[in-house]
């Protein structure tokens, strides 16, 4: 496929990325490429010019920080695959970095790229929320701010970022000893994006769940939490009959407008979440305890 | 508006001025003549792009030719010496892993990148490492049986 | 290397340069001053076109000319179907190059736009302004034949294309017959797109002193482009040249005549310079044939000691919006006469309705017609089994045929050649521990877990066919096959044949059948095909047929040239012919081995011409035009094990075994290659393909990110078996074995599918079986129950 023309600019640092980006109306930003170029090949979007990133030293790499790991915009998903900072304090966001695409997609793609693209399937903004992810804003007048994921998806491929703004970094936090994160996904057979994807982290203390965040992706157009079971888990002791209730009660906190296709109807995604959620939660509960 | 961009591919320097919407795979087969680089899809699904990028496997057709300016990159023509099989597709050759062939440069180059990753990759590994390359003839049977195989000669020996 | 290497899994002598990228597709040449095609397609299923205005796109950067059906029309003829399908009220309707003021399907081109390069001429699609007024659409074949949407075509009256019956025996005297158990059900065969790896491509030069085209093409079979293609565009045969270069898998999706390639023939001759056009993905998806769609309403009657005694159903046969080259045939020929399988039943009959539809054209994909047979017919004979109570597996061993080597006769009127089907089942079932697995599952349903055992006997038609046949039934060609053999001075070796490989091995096992008759070594042989000025004619590579056909065609050509070598080498060694004797390339009198001539001896003298008999032409080189005297009739059985969850209806397929006869096997490796990537085919109809349609005629599965075929994560190592049967007609007895797997593993899965969810009261799930049809099949059930 043949994209349409635009120019082409390539920032050497987030300012003169921002620079571009105010005197190029129309202009997108390029990360990785691999949400954005497929759009432009099958001409769905023609922006005038596209600013590169790729080459922003500062917006790369994965580094303990603040208690918890940052993550540049710019990091491919296969470094944060294999990232040891990760798999040691997050293990979660690796786990789900190593799901997205394939090998070669994993190698290119990146999770500024994919946050800032905001697809409802997609593996990371699931798990982002889950942990209790922070995301570095860089500001067009030079100012920067922070949003918690939680807040920054906001719609269907519509996230918190402002005109002018560039998205630089991730942070989460070290998930600590007693508490473990999982995710479970159910992967579309042609795309492999998520038509469910559920992320679990739970605080265990005593052998009893003392925390638990659920939130399930693919099947909503934001990542989604799930307070009943949430509730339901905590107190219990995870055994496999308190997963399964607990799990059993997805179906009830999805009510709003769910996302379907001729592939897994809404209907369909709201019945089986609850078994996608067991088993994140059942892997998070063996990791926490 | 021309981009200059001066790549290494397969060990020679190139230097042009491209689109900036030129794909990387259209740079190589268009411009280069290297056709080795096939393009079966236009989603990033089916790997028949696959190249290495400063020896990491990348999907040619979601590469813009301005985003690897400076890189060099390897396609299958220049995966070994002319005349000699690298041993992934000496193991193709020999376990029957490829029919009509399409496939068999992305598959050939994702192998490589498979067994950059682990050199020592499991079955279930092999078949998970390769969901990224489509290939319509083989049922990837063979093509599982020649990565084994090319791990094996890799490794120098049996495992 | 011995030269006995029939029957040796020798490696492809192929795959050196496609290893390399040197293998050289379609879309891989370039010419001096190539300009570069893109079509404009329709994005509605069905209008009028009220307007068309290319005035902006003509005037783009680098726009040579842009064409429509106004330009197109008088240069060319519409494409014509091929298969005049005898006693169906065939009403073939005019299916023009470019669509003139109607739009039948979305794809259909409405104008040609040609630029200096691609991107331009993408760039240029979008400046042409069309106007549309939309029509109502129709895109099930049952719904067309009950006249939903505007008719498709004036001239068709009820979209039906055809109608067209099978019947043997009397069926409905079974159905009627005091006790007789019947069993009905409803399929839908759904919709495949054919996916080959390479897309299609045409690249087209003119030369106007002289008036020869040539054109460069994705086919299967390039010596009917060429007859067609001369039809189309009224250059003569002698002039036109095509070639099919390397071709990157065809699946029955390049066996078509398609527009988009005489139209770069077309745009060539006009701007008189090269013109390649290459499909993108999305293109290929809309604009290139698809395969199977059919709903049938179909029934099995039988005792209730097991035996069945009939098989009656009705078909609507979705066509898309046009008759493609073959596309009348296949639902008809190459399925309703298959509907005995490889059981003795008496008494069918069939009506199937051939229907036009607001879609992309129907034509065959892999198996082609059998697989719809096979699968109605194992479907019913499950349903059958457990109507009455027996096992599926000693239901089939009730009603297969006997053993035979030489013959037998169905109720269709077809002649199997040779059998041994219970063979198969014996042996697959020794294989799997059929009794084991059914032990195991019982152990498995009193744990909760749902386990299923798929078990299928089948047998198919292929190696298409005796000619006399293709005229009885209306193929608008031959079926035969040719090929020469030339040896050079030097003993070596170069093969012409007509037909098409393209990506089966033939250039490998062709060298072995060479190499097996006339002691060459297989690296002193060369094969060449796909180019129509170079090879001889031939009907092309479908139906299984290149091996069970041409290759019959290259052993008598082999024995011509032997027996013109043991003449020679008589001559030779001053010996009566009579008394010579031929071992392993090797000729001499009989019992004295050690004075021969070899066949590189012979091939010199030959050449040189020295001493030659009386009356004996110089060289060493034959030809033959081989016209089968049957089809030939694989078989098999196959056995899938699967899990299923019937919480998230996640379907694990744990197993799956298969035992196959194809006759002696030149290659067994090859042989092997080609029942995996078959079985996984088939799997993927089960299991994950389908072309859906919105009721407005968009195809909704339109990308590779929709449409899902088989990735290598999602399937367990395919246990390959085999018998050997040898065909008795075939002169090395060989069968074909391209399309076997394809046939019979569709159904073998489902059936597994169903086996596991019967505990449930399950017992259908539409295909493919995704998660969500499982759980609803499951859902439904327990509402049911």
């Amino acid at each position: 496929m043949y994209a349409p023309s635009f120019d082409y600019h390539r920032a050497s640092s987030v300012a003169e990325a921002q620079k571009l980006l105010a005197a190029n109306p129309g202009a997108k930003l390029l990360a990785g490429g691999h949400s954005l170029l497929p759009v432009l090949k099958l001409r769905l979007a023609a922006p005038s010019a596209l600013i590169d990133l790729g080459r922003i030293a500062e917006l790369k790499g994965v580094s303990a920080a603040n208690g918890g790991v940052r993550i540049g915009a710019m990091t491919t998903h296969a470094e944060i695959a294999t990232s040891p900072v990760l798999a040691k304090s997050c293990g979660i966001v690796a786990e789900a970095a190593a799901q997205i695409g394939d090998m070669a997609v994993r190698n290119r793609g990146t999770i500024g790229g994919s946050v800032a693209h905001a697809d409802p399937a997609a593996d990371l903004p699931t798990v982002l929320v889950a942990v209790g992810a922070t995301m570095e804003i860089a500001g067009a007048g030079g100012a920067t701010r922070t949003v918690a994921a939680a807040d920054f998806f906001q719609g269907m491929m519509t996230t918190a970022l402002g005109d002018g703004e560039i998205l630089t970094a991730v942070w989460v936090p070290a998930l600590g000893a007693g508490t473990g994160a999982a995710y479970a996904k159910f992967a579309h057979p042609a795309s492999r994006y998520a038509v469910i994807g559920a992320a679990a982290s739970l605080t265990v203390k005593n052998g009893a769940c003392e925390r638990a965040i659920i939130i399930v992706g693919g099947v909503t157009a934001t990542p989604t939490a799930l307070p009943s079971v949430a509730a339901a888990l905590t107190g219990s002791n995870l055994s496999a009959e308190a997963i399964a209730a607990a799990a059993g009660k997805a179906a009830g906190d999805l009510t709003g407008d769910l996302m379907g296709d001729v592939f897994a109807s809404s209907e369909y995604r709201r019945h089986v979440t609850g078994a996608y959620v067991a088993r994140a939660v059942a892997a998070a509960a063996a990791r926490a305890r | 508006m021309a981009v200059p961009v001066s790549l290494t591919v397969n060990g020679q320097s190139q230097q042009r001025d491209v689109d900036p919407r030129l794909l990387l795979v259209h740079f190589l087969r268009d411009v280069l003549g290297l056709t080795g680089t096939k393009v079966a899809c236009d989603t990033s699904q089916c790997g028949a792009c696959t190249v290495l990028v400063d020896g990491i496997a990348a999907k040619s057709c979601t590469c813009l030719t301005a985003q690897v300016d400076g890189a060099s990159i390897t396609t299958i023509e220049g995966l070994a010496a002319p005349g000699t099989l690298h041993p992934i597709q000496e193991a193709f050759w020999n376990k029957h892993g490829l029919q009509c062939g399409f496939c068999t440069p992305g598959m050939v180059l994702a192998t490589h990148e498979l067994l950059r990753q682990n050199p020592n990759p499991t079955v279930e590994q092999i078949r998970h490492g390769l969901e990224g390359n489509l290939c319509r003839c083989t049922g990837y049977q063979n093509i599982v049986r020649s990565v084994q195989e090319a791990a094996k000669t890799m490794n120098g020996g049996a495992r | 290397m011995s030269s006995r290497t029939f029957g040796s899994a020798i490696r492809r002598r192929e795959d050196p340069r496609l290893l390399t990228g040197l293998g050289t597709y379609t879309d891989d040449l370039s010419l001096p001053n190539m300009a570069h095609a893109a079509m404009l397609r329709s994005p509605h299923a069905h209008a009028t076109i009220v307007s068309l205005d290319t005035s902006k796109a003509a005037k783009a950067p680098g726009v040579l000319a842009v064409y429509t059906g106004k330009d197109t029309a008088p240069a060319l003829k519409p494409m014509p179907c091929a298969w005049l399908l005898p006693n169906a009220g065939l009403n073939i309707a005019e299916y023009p190059l470019v669509a003139l003021d109607t739009v039948r399907y979305v794809g259909d081109i409405v104008a040609v736009v040609v630029a200096q390069t691609p991107y331009q001429a993408y760039d240029a699609l979008d400046l042409i302004e069309v106007k549309y007024k939309t029509l109502p659409a129709v895109v099930d074949p049952e719904k067309s034949a009950k006249g939903t949407g505007a008719p498709i075509h004036a001239s068709v009256p009820g979209n039906q294309a055809f109608k067209w019956t099978v019947a043997g025996g009397d069926a409905d005297a079974a159905f009627a017959a005091p006790g007789a158990v019947v069993v009905h059900d409803r399929i839908i065969q759904n919709r495949l797109i054919p996916t080959p790896m390479e897309t299609r491509s045409a690249l087209a030069q003119w030369t106007a002193a002289t008036g020869e085209l040539t054109l460069w093409n994705t086919t299967q079979n390039p010596h009917i482009v060429r007859f067609i293609g001369s039809l189309v565009m009224g250059v003569p045969e002698d002039k036109l040249r095509v070639v099919a270069p390397e071709v990157g898998g065809g699946f029955g999706a390049k066996i078509a005549q398609y527009p988009a390639d005489f139209l770069t023939c077309f745009c060539a001759m006009k701007l008189n310079r090269p013109v390649k056009w290459t499909e993108t993905r999305s293109e290929n998806y809309i604009a290139t044939t698809h395969g199977r769609d059919h709903v049938q309403d179909v029934a099995l009657c039988g005792t209730k000691d097991g035996k069945i005694t009939g098989v009656r159903g009705t078909v609507w046969a979705g066509m898309g919006a046009y008759l493609s080259t073959a596309a009348p045939g296949i639902p008809t020929i190459l399925h309703g006469l298959m509907l005995c399988g490889p059981y003795l039943i008496d008494n069918v009959k069939e009506d199937v309705y051939g229907l036009y539809t607001n879609t992309t054209p129907v034509e065959a994909y892999r198996g082609a017609g059998r697989p719809e047979a096979t699968y109605l017919l194992e479907r019913l004979i499950d349903r059958f089994a457990h109507a009455i109570g027996k096992d599926p597996a000693e239901v089939r061993r009730i009603n297969l045929i006997p053993k035979f080597d030489n013959g037998h006769n169905v109720a269709t009127g077809l002649t199997y050649d040779s059998g041994n089907y219970h063979g198969a089942l014996d042996k697959i079932m020794a294989h799997v521990d059929y009794a084991g697995l059914r032990k195991q599952q019982a152990e498995a349903r009193a744990k909760g877990r749902y386990m299923g055992i798929g078990i299928c006997t089948y047998v198919e038609v292929c190696g298409l066919g005796p000619s006399q046949v293709a005229g009885a039934i209306g193929f608008q060609g031959g079926l035969w096959e040719s090929a020469i053999v030339r040896f050079h001075p030097s003993g070596k070796v170069n093969v012409f044949i007509g037909t098409k490989p393209h990506g089966q091995g033939e250039e490998t096992t062709f060298a072995q059948i060479v190499s097996s008759e006339l002691g060459v070594d297989v690296n002193d042989v060369k094969v060449m095909h796909g180019d129509t000025d170079k090879t001889p004619m031939g009907w092309g590579t479908y139906g299984s047929r290149t091996t069970a056909v041409g290759g019959a065609a290259l052993a008598v050509a082999l024995r011509k040239i032997k027996d013109k070598a043991t003449a020679l080498a008589a001559h030779l060694l001053e010996a009566p012919v009579e008394d010579m004797d031929y071992a392993d390339g090797r000729f001499f009198v009989k019992g004295a081995p050690a004075k021969a001539k070899t066949i590189q001896d012979i091939a010199l003298m030959a050449n040189v011409a020295w001493n030659m008999p009386a009356g004996m032409e110089a060289g060493l080189e034959a030809s033959s035009f081989y016209d089968p005297p049957n089809f030939v009739y694989p078989f098999g059985a196959h056995v899938a094990v699967v899990d299923v969850d019937p919480a998230t209806g996640a379907i694990d397929l744990k197993r799956y075994a298969c035992v196959d006869d194809c006759g002696p096997q030149i290659n067994p490796m090859i042989v092997e290659g080609q029942v995996h990537g078959g079985v996984v085919q088939g799997l993927g109809q089960a299991l994950w393909e389908e072309a859906i349609y919105a009721d407005n005629g968009q195809l909704v599965t339109g990308t590779l990110m929709d449409y899902a075929i088989p990735r290598a994560d999602v399937l367990p190592e395919i246990e390959v078996l085999s018998t050997v049967t040898p065909s008795p007609h075939h002169p090395l007895g060989v069968k074909g074995i391209g399309e076997a797997g394809t046939i019979v593993s569709t159904c073998t899965m489902y059936n597994a599918v169903v086996d596991a969810l019967r505990p449930l009261g399950v017992d259908t799930v539409p295909m493919p079986m995704t998660p969500e049809r499982v759980w609803r099949a499951v859902q439904t059930a327990k509402k049911g129950a």
